[in-house]
Formats: C-alpha cells, sequence, structure tokens
C-alpha cells in the first residue's frame, strides 16, 4: 500500500516537538534479536530511526487501535504494542530502564486519535453545558436596559469568546501558528484585541464611573471579587448599575424642568 | 457566516466521510479541468485519506494528513497538498459543492496536531470559566504535550 512517505518522513523530523523520544529495543520480526532504533512519537505516529541522527525514518508504527502491554522477555524492561487481527503483527520494545518503560507505555497507550478525540469531545461537551448553563440560567440579561449596549466592549468580546473553537481554521492542517497564549487562537478579525496580557484568568475591571458617595459602590466592588469568572452574571451586575445610574440622571432632568 | 464556523464542532464525524470521487495527482498549476480523473473509493480514517479503486477491498494507498493544506479549487473539486511538496496537490473532485464544503471541513479539522490545539483550548477555556484543570480527572495534566505555551512550531 502507498503511503505519502515524504509527508510522513517530513512529520517525523520537521521542528514541532516529539511528545516522546528516545532509544529503545526493538526486536525484529524473523529473529528474536534486539536492534537499538532511536523512537521519536509524534501523535499517533511512533517512527524509528537507525540512528538518532538519521535523516529519515527507517518505520513508522501507526498506534490506532492498539494495546500497550508489558510482556515477558528474557529482555529487561520489554514491553509489547499489539494489534487485533489476524495478520497483524506485535511489536516487542525494550527500554533501557524501569522509568522509560513505564514512561513509553504510558505515552504510548495514550497515543491514539481515539483517545485524544474522546478527551476532546468530553472537554467540548462540558464546556457547552457550562454556556448553555450560564445562558438559561440568567434570564434577566436579555432584559438588561438598552443603555447597556454602551459599556466597554471588553466584556461583550469576553461573552463572544465563550463558545466552541478557534475561529479560523489555519492555512495548514498542523502547521498554524503554536502560540498558545489564551486568546490567540482566534482569527485577526475576531475579538482577539482584547485586554492584553491575558495570560491568567483575572477579575473582569469594575466600570469606570464609580459615584464615591453611593452606597453601591462599596458593594459592587465586593460582589465583583465574588464570582468574577461569570460573565452573564458581570453582564447583569453592570446593567443594573447602569439602570440605577440613568433611572437618577432622568430624575436630574426633572427636577431641572 | 464567522459565527455559524465558530460553533461548529472541531470533531469528525462518528461515521468518517467516505465516497466515490475523482481524484488525480497534478502539478500545482494545473488547473483540475484538464485533468483526467480516476475514479476512487476515498475514506477518511483518523488522520489519514485512504483511497481505494472502487472495486477493491484493500486501499491502493493513504495519505497522512498532516502539515498538509487543503484548497477549494473549481465548482466541486478540493485539493490537498503538502508543504515539503508544493509542486503537487491531490485533486478530488465532488458530486457537489456541498459534498466538496463537507469534504473540505473534515479533513481541515482531520489533523492530529489539530485536535491536538482543539484539546489545548478547550482546557484553557474551561480553566478560565471554572479555575480547575479539566484534565486533572484523566490524569494526563502534567503531559508535555498539552502544555500552553510550551511549544514552538
Amino acid at each position: 500500500m502507498k503511503l505519502n512517505e515524504r509527508s510522513l518522513a517530513f512529520y517525523a523530523t520537521c521542528d514541532s516537538p516529539a511528545d516522546n523520544a528516545g532509544f529503545l529495543y526493538k526486536r525484529g520480526e524473523r529473529h528474536t534479536a534486539y536492534h537499538r532504533r532511536w523512537f521519536v512519537l509524534k501523535g499517533n505516529m511512533l517512527f524509528y530511526f537507525e540512528e538518532r541522527e538519521s535523516r529519515e525514518p527507517v518505520g513508522v508504527i501507526v498506534l490506532e487501535g492498539c494495546t500497550v502491554e508489558l510482556c515477558d522477555s528474557a529482555e529487561a524492561f520489554a514491553f509489547a504494542i499489539r494489534f487485533g487481527g489476524a495478520k497483524s503483527r506485535t511489536y516487542v520494545l525494550a527500554a533501557e530502564s524501569q522509568a522509560a518503560m513505564e514512561s513509553w507505555v504510558k505515552s504510548l497507550s495514550r497515543a491514539s486519535f481515539d483517545y485524544l478525540r474522546l478527551v476532546v469531545r468530553e472537554l467540548e461537551k462540558q464546556l457547552e453545558e457550562m454556556r448553555l448553563g450560564t445562558a438559561s440560567g440568567c434570564g434577566g440579561c436579555q432584559g438588561a436596559p438598552s443603555s447597556w449596549k454602551q459599556k466597554p466592549s471588553g466584556l461583550e468580546q469576553s461573552l463572544e469568546r465563550l463558545p466552541a473553537l478557534p475561529g479560523v481554521l489555519p492555512k495548514e492542517n498542523g502547521c498554524a501558528v503554536w502560540n498558545n497564549a489564551p486568546g490567540v487562537e482566534q482569527s485577526p478579525n475576531t475579538c482577539s484585541g482584547g485586554p492584553s496580557g491575558e495570560g491568567n484568568p483575572r477579575p473582569l475591571p469594575l466600570p469606570p464611573r464609580r459615584r464615591a458617595s453611593s452606597s453601591e459602590a462599596g458593594s459592587s466592588r465586593a460582589a465583583a471579587g465574588e464570582s468574577p469568572s461569570t460573565f452573564c452574571w458581570l453582564h447583569e451586575r453592570y446593567g443594573r448599575e447602569v439602570a440605577q445610574l440613568r433611572q437618577d440622571w432622568l430624575e436630574r432632568q426633572r427636577d431641572h424642568q | 457566516e464567522q459565527k455559524s464556523d465558530r460553533r461548529q464542532s472541531c470533531l469528525l464525524p462518528l461515521v468518517a466521510p467516505a465516497g466515490v470521487h475523482g481524484a488525480a495527482l497534478l502539478p500545482t498549476s494545473t488547473p483540475v479541468f484538464f485533468a483526467v480523473l480516476k475514479k476512487r473509493l476515498v475514506k477518511l480514517v483518523v488522520n489519514f485519506l485512504f483511497y481505494f479503486r472502487t472495486d477493491e477491498a484493500e486501499p491502493i494507498g493513504a495519505l497522512l494528513l498532516e502539515h498538509c493544506r487543503i484548497t477549494k479549487e473549481e465548482e466541486n473539486v478540493f485539493s490537498i497538498s503538502f508543504i515539503e511538496e508544493p509542486e503537487r496537490k491531490y485533486c478530488f473532485e465532488c458530486d457537489s459543492e456541498e459534498q466538496c464544503q463537507e469534504w473540505i471541513e473534515a479533513l481541515k479539522r482531520a489533523s492530529y496536531e489539530f485536535m491536538r490545539r482543539s484539546l489545548i483550548f478547550y482546557r484553557n477555556e474551561i480553566q478560565k470559566i471554572t479555575g480547575k484543570d479539566p484534565l486533572e480527572q484523566y490524569g494526563i495534566s502534567e503531559e508535555a504535550r498539552f502544555q500552553l505555551g510550551t511549544r514552538k512550531q
């Protein structure tokens, strides 16, 4: 079966970081002799090279639908990668120490695309549930006064950013900007221009206008510290404050007439 | 249009898209219009695109979908090209524009690296809301491959 070998070799040797790498002994197919090879795990592919400096891998094992287990072998620190199916081969490998063996078994058994997809689905579901939970939990949001709309756009931007995914797919699979600073995942034309330095979750800033005499000032400062991470809560909180300010202003206008 | 893209699931459908398409490997500059396309059954399985002759059970070959670019070509046509081989492209003709778009979306999300980035993104989003690392329950929060900011391209 043909494979785009150049692409495979490129993936094996390109700069993207490996998920594990090191020397392992690999038992030959027909003979039981072990050969020392340089192994590189990237994604769901286990590449092996003749030497660490080799420019191209000698072979690759695709880690889908396999089990990784310790095995009885004369060789110490041995483990096996087994595939189902009658024609499938079992790969027997041996590490150079207990720690190395454990590290490899762990990383290989979690390397499959299927495993990763399971975890991602689960996180996606969690995030979706949080988003829905937040939305249904504050029906008051919908009734926020129209003057709310003039509020600083930072909050609205954050609300926009809550759901699913990086907004724009990279031009090349696996080759997008690997800058994982939060907030950089969005495309340039969405709201990544939000508050800079947003490396850590921090409470949103208090609204700019503070009425020193108002008793609300103290309480809102305290309240904002309580639960800053619920955008909808803050949204409603600021909305109430704005409604109050607007009310005050209207009353003052009436008084002046 | 952007909004709906953002809300689309990142994940491949559970049933891998498969279909019979005209396929050809062409020089990058050649319009597909001029190519002779061979009928191939094409099947997406994790980050590989397998292709078969329509009457055979064993695939002729497979394309690893990492570090590749999916491009919309002419009507009903998309192509896959690889970074290290920019002078050639693999072209596929679909039955309809809609099918073509579905394939493009599926293939763009098919790489392991895309899945990894999505995981890191979701992890970060959840952590921002809850203050807790959602990967802890899986015992994989310490894995180097999922760390923020430690990887560079």
